[in-house]
């Protein structure tokens, strides 16, 4: 028996290793972005804010198909949009649907100081648990694809949860179910891998001679994989990091600071304890303990 | 109890002591947590067709509440019909903002009449509003339909008096539709669907 409905692989701030027996059988699920398929038409984001229960607030044209401008605590995925001269007269309009990627070693998780705050299931979903959050933003700090977001109104960082609510009971993200392109695309991770594989190889016959899958390994992979027409180049896609790894800070912060920290603290303690045996506790005066 | 001051300072500081030492990582959090609950578990499921385009996708819409006697229903999610040939499950942006538009609170709700000049909307009865239409269409029918051209040839033509269907309308609808119509002799006969 579970006391949960996905058994956790990992949690935040915790040292006690989480119930491990059943998780070999857990499936590692992938989200998979075609790239060459989207349109562009957000309905995944009109779905996401319709089935999280988030309604952000209306904003202002900026000159380009970007709406909202950016991530936000209450939009936790958008389209960005890129006009790029690939080469010499040819432009590309290139469509990128940025949100969490839910790492396989999560920059986040690792950087956050609050116990349970961010969950990785043994499914690959990484999910933030608002109700432990305390607002610090290491989260975004850790991040190598600045995806957190922390609410003005409750300060607390939010993101997208790959609707674990629906996986949890077997159902798809509500943008997978809602693109009408087929541009996203759900399963299980090695599934997602090999319906890339279809894909690349029809791009490549396409023209696309540098079709490439994107699932970075300095993040471990990631459960949530872009399939790029130029995937020599992933800059172009609004600056898709080539390469992402988690921040050295997170890594200094948590593997050599935390020890002497901790260190310093015992040392302290047995420094007083020590003292309180060589020279014995302080002598009070009569009068000072008659106050 | 009788505690000294010594004693007050000394039980501060074994509370922050051992405050510190836990929120310091040493007192172990237990490993579990639970996603959001699933909100559709046990809300009535309707089907429907979205009602903007000519595409006419499948919808499911999940109400709160199992249909019983006292409950009453309110919408709380749309989302595509995976058993519906036309998207099976997709929806675009409009489609998937359904809900919004389903509780919009400008949603047009019953019959509103405006006199000719004037710019206010006054409320009617859905019989006052059909009574209003009949008449003015048998006015007009009557005035107007041409039931022989130039020749004597006999056309029963309606042409001064169009009608515009809906597109979220079953091969049924349509059927009744296209037989009022035309029985009526109007030929300006179009569809929502060429939007």
């Amino acid at each position: 028996m579970a006391l949960q409905s996905l058994d956790i692989k990992a949690r935040s701030a915790t040292t006690t290793p989480p119930p491990d027996v059943r998780a070999r059988g857990a499936v590692p699920v992938a989200k998979l972005i075609d790239i060459s398929k989207c349109i562009g038409c957000k309905a995944c984001q009109v779905a996401c804010m319709e089935w999280n229960d988030l309604r952000d607030e209306v904003g202002t044209n900026a000159g380009t198909y970007d709406n909202p401008r950016d991530l936000t605590a209450q939009s936790w995925t958008v389209m960005r949009f890129s006009e790029v001269e690939v080469e010499q007269d040819r432009l590309e309009w290139l469509i990128r649907k940025d949100g969490c990627m839910h790492c396989a070693d999560p920059g986040c998780l690792k950087a956050c100081p609050a116990p349970g705050a961010i969950v990785q299931y043994a499914n690959g979903i990484v999910d933030f648990h608002e109700e432990h959050c305390i607002g610090c933003g290491y989260c975004i700090t850790g991040c190598p694809f600045n995806i957190p977001r922390i609410s003005q109104k409750d300060s607390k960082a939010y993101k997208c949860t790959l609707c674990s609510d629906r996986v949890a009971i077997g159902l798809e993200p509500a943008c997978i179910k809602t693109c009408p392109t087929g541009a996203l695309v759900f399963g299980t991770k090695d599934d997602m891998v090999l319906h890339a594989e279809g894909r690349i190889a029809d791009l490549k016959e396409r023209g696309y001679s540098h079709a490439a899958l994107y699932d970075p390994k300095g993040v471990g992979g990631t459960h949530v994989m872009y399939v790029l027409q130029h995937g020599d180049k992933p800059e172009l896609y609004a600056n898709l990091p080539r390469d992402p790894s988690i921040s050295p800070l997170v890594s200094l912060w948590k593997g050599v600071t935390k020890p002497l920290m901790s260190f310093g603290l015992g040392l302290a303690v047995f420094a007083g304890f020590f003292h309180y045996v060589t020279a014995g506790p302080k002598e009070v005066e009569e009068e000072e303990k008659t106050d | 109890m009788q505690v000294t001051r010594r004693q007050f300072f000394r039980i501060c500081a074994a509370g922050v002591g051992s405050s510190s030492l836990a929120a310091l990582g040493f007192a172990p959090g237990e490993a579990l947590a639970e996603v959001r609950a699933f909100k559709l578990a046990r809300t009535t499921e309707t089907r429907n067709t979205c009602p903007y385009c000519s595409v006419g996708c499948g919808l499911l819409m999940y109400s709160l509440g199992d249909n019983a006697k006292n409950t009453r229903g309110k919408i709380i999610h749309v989302e595509g019909d995976p058993d519906h040939p036309v998207n099976r499950g997709t929806l675009c942006p409009k489609g998937a903002g359904l809900l919004d538009f389903v509780n919009s609170p400008h949603r047009l709700q019953y019959p509103q009449y405006r006199a000719p000049g004037s710019k206010e909307w006054t409320r009617i009865s859905w019989d006052d509003a059909f009574s209003r239409i009949a008449r003015l269409m048998k006015d007009d029918r009557d005035k107007h339909f041409i039931a022989k051209n130039d020749k004597g040839e006999t056309v029963n033509r309606w042409l001064s008096t169009g009608f515009l269907a809906a597109s979220a309308s079953s091969n049924e609808t349509g059927y009744l539709t296209y037989k009022v119509v035309r029985s009526m002799g109007i030929l300006g006969f179009d569809n929502q669907a060429r939007v």
